[in-house]
Parts: C-alpha cells; structure tokens; sequence
C-alpha cells in the first residue's frame, strides 16, 4: 500500500486519476476543472484596483475553486511528507542534454542551482522565477485558462479555442526549451 | 427555476454561469479533492521541471501519456454526463459552457505566452502551488509573479488583441 502512494505513478495510472477531476467536480456543484482562474480570483479579492477584469464578485465565481486550490497546496505537502521524490528518473537523453547546459545536481523535483532564494538574485534566477511566473499569469489569463482548463478540461469538451491554446502552449514551450533556456543557462 | 446569470468573470473557462453560490458545507469536498489532486500531481511528478524539460524535448511519452490519458478520461466522462440527466450533487443540471471562438487570437498569443512560462519555471498553475510543499518554497515568488501577470493582463487588457 504503501509502495502504491508513495512511489511515482505510471503514465496510465496518473493520466486517467487526473482526468477523473472533470467529472467529480461536474457532478459535486457543476464547476469546470481549471486552476489559472484562481490567479484571477486572488487578484480580485487582494488589489481588483479599478480593473474591468476583477469587477466580479470573487466569492461567488471561484470561492469553490480557491478552496480547491488550497488543496492542492496541501496535497503537495502530504505527499512530501510521506515521501519526497528524490531523483527523477528522467530519460538520459534529458540528463544528457541539461548536463550540457550546466545543469549537475538532478536530485529533487526541479534543479536546486536553478530554483532556490539565492537564485533569484542573479539575472539567470530572476528570468527564469520571476520572468518565467509572469508569462504564467499574464499567458493564462489573456488564454483564458492553462493545462487544466485548456488541454484537459477544453479538449474533453471539444472546443477549438482550448486546441488552438493548446499548439500555442506548445508553441511558447518549445520556443522555450530550444532557444531561450540555452541561452539563459548559458555559462552555468 | 431562476435563469443562471452569467458572471463578468472570464479568466479560465469564460464568462462561468454562476446559478448560487456554493453552500459552505460542500466547500469541505472541494477542499478534499483539491488534497487529492495536489497528491497526485506530485505522485506522477508532472510538477517536475525536470519531466516538463524531457516533455518539450520529446524525449519520454511519460508526459503525452499522462495528459492524453487524462483528455481521454475526461472525453468520456463528460460524453456520458452529457447523455444522462444528471444532476450534480448540489442539485443543478449539469452543463459545460463553451468559450466564444472570436478571433482566436486571444487563445493563440495567450497559449503562447503562457507556454513560454511553463517551460521557464517548469510548472503550469496546479504544479506551482503544489510544489510549495514540495521542497521548492522559492517557487512562491513565481506564484507572486503570476500574480502579477494576470494583473499586468488586466490592465492591459482594452490594448490587446482577442
């Protein structure tokens, strides 16, 4: 049982688990399964200034899904505390190339040299943190919504603005990956 | 029965239909699934960026795997929702709004936008708050950060293209 909860799920096991939000918080209260609206919400109720965009009322649109939120919070915790993931198994050929950009301590769920307080004041840090939230919260909200709302939630119900989303998250993500990253890790 | 009203409320699933507000007794179910959802991104380590990096660089189906079997999952779930006339446990009909097409753009640079930041901190939104427990306490900054992003959008919002 234990091995079960505490190991790293296989592919099929974690995909259709992570499905089965849509249809449990359809059938709890008719919500649709999306995290980035939250980002809104907390935007709403902490600083709406006198934003168009915030002037709906919070507690009535995404109090479900703040509290939701604070699950996952929680969740990560629980998880970490039965048992932290302590490599990721991740393909060689992955390994390979990050060690090429400077990338040496693979332990943990994202590279310490990368995500860590010091990092944030260096240009390397800063970008990738702070830069890289940024592009987060402004991508999702101009999209109107992310990989939840979008790639899961959007593509199960067959709308083509969640597919179009999707190739731009795929888009951006490349772009990413393949030119900025290298640039960024550059002489680490 | 009172016609939904519709919300101004368009950040992820546009324009939600908001028929009553959640009794406060069943936020104790959105809080248990939520512990249920942050457990099992962290199990199947979709909040690493280390398997975010391995996914942009095609290099593991490991992550296909994942978010495919969870569309498929999905699909189906919502096919047969739809073809029964299921109430949900809070007593509404169950239904997904759809978002409006318009232009397209919207979804097209915003996708775009956000992917850029997805392969940066290695996290979409659900991963970045659930890594906060997971040993990368830094990462609360970049949630700061989004947070500022969708303000920016906010602001930002009568100049930009949708």
């Amino acid at each position: 049982m234990n091995a079960l909860l505490y190991s790293d799920w296989p592919w099929y096991v974690a995909g259709p688990l992570i499905g089965l939000f849509v249809p449990a918080l359809l059938l709890l209260g008719n919500k649709v399964f999306g995290i980035s609206g939250n980002l809104s919400h907390l935007c709403a109720a902490i600083a709406p200034g006198k934003l168009e965009f915030f002037r709906y009322d919070w507690r009535k649109a995404g109090l479900w899904n703040l509290v939701f939120l604070l699950g996952v919070v929680l969740g990560g915790f629980i998880a970490f505390h039965g048992g932290p993931v302590q490599d990721i198994a991740i393909s060689p050929n992955t390994h390979a190339a990050l060690s090429r950009l400077g990338i040496h301590d693979f332990s943990g769920v994202a590279p310490h040299q990368l995500f860590n307080w010091h990092a944030l004041l260096t240009l390397r840090g800063f970008i990738l943190i702070v830069g890289g939230g940024f592009l987060v919260g402004f991508g999702t909200a101009y999209a109107a919504g992310c990989t939840s709302g979008h790639a899961i939630s959007g593509l199960a119900n067959f709308e083509l603005p969640s597919l179009i989303a999707v190739f731009g998250f795929f888009a951006g993500g490349l772009a990413a990956t393949w030119f900025i990253l290298p640039l960024i890790l550059g002489g680490l | 029965m009172t016609i939904p009203s519709v919300t101004a409320f368009d950040g992820c699933g546009a324009s939600i239909v908001e028929p009553k507000p959640v009794r406060p007794a069943f936020l104790v179910f959105y809080l248990v699934l939520g512990i249920a959802f942050g457990f099992v991104l962290s199990r199947s380590e979709v909040i690493s960026w280390f398997r975010i990096q391995e996914m942009f660089r095609f290099q593991s189906f490991r992550m296909y795997g994942i978010i495919g079997a969870a569309v498929v999952t999905a699909a189906l779930s919502v096919a047969i929702l739809k073809r029964t006339s299921l109430k949900s446990a809070s007593g509404e009909p169950i239904s997904i709004p759809r978002r409006p097409l318009g232009s397209g753009i919207r979804y097209a640079l915003g996708g775009t936008i956000f992917g850029l930041g997805w392969a940066l901190t290695g996290a979409c939104p659900g991963p970045l708050f659930a890594l906060i427990g997971n040993g990368v306490p830094v990462i609360v900054v970049a949630i700061l950060a989004a947070l500022l992003g969708t303000w920016t959008y906010a602001w930002a919002r009568p100049h930009l293209p949708h």
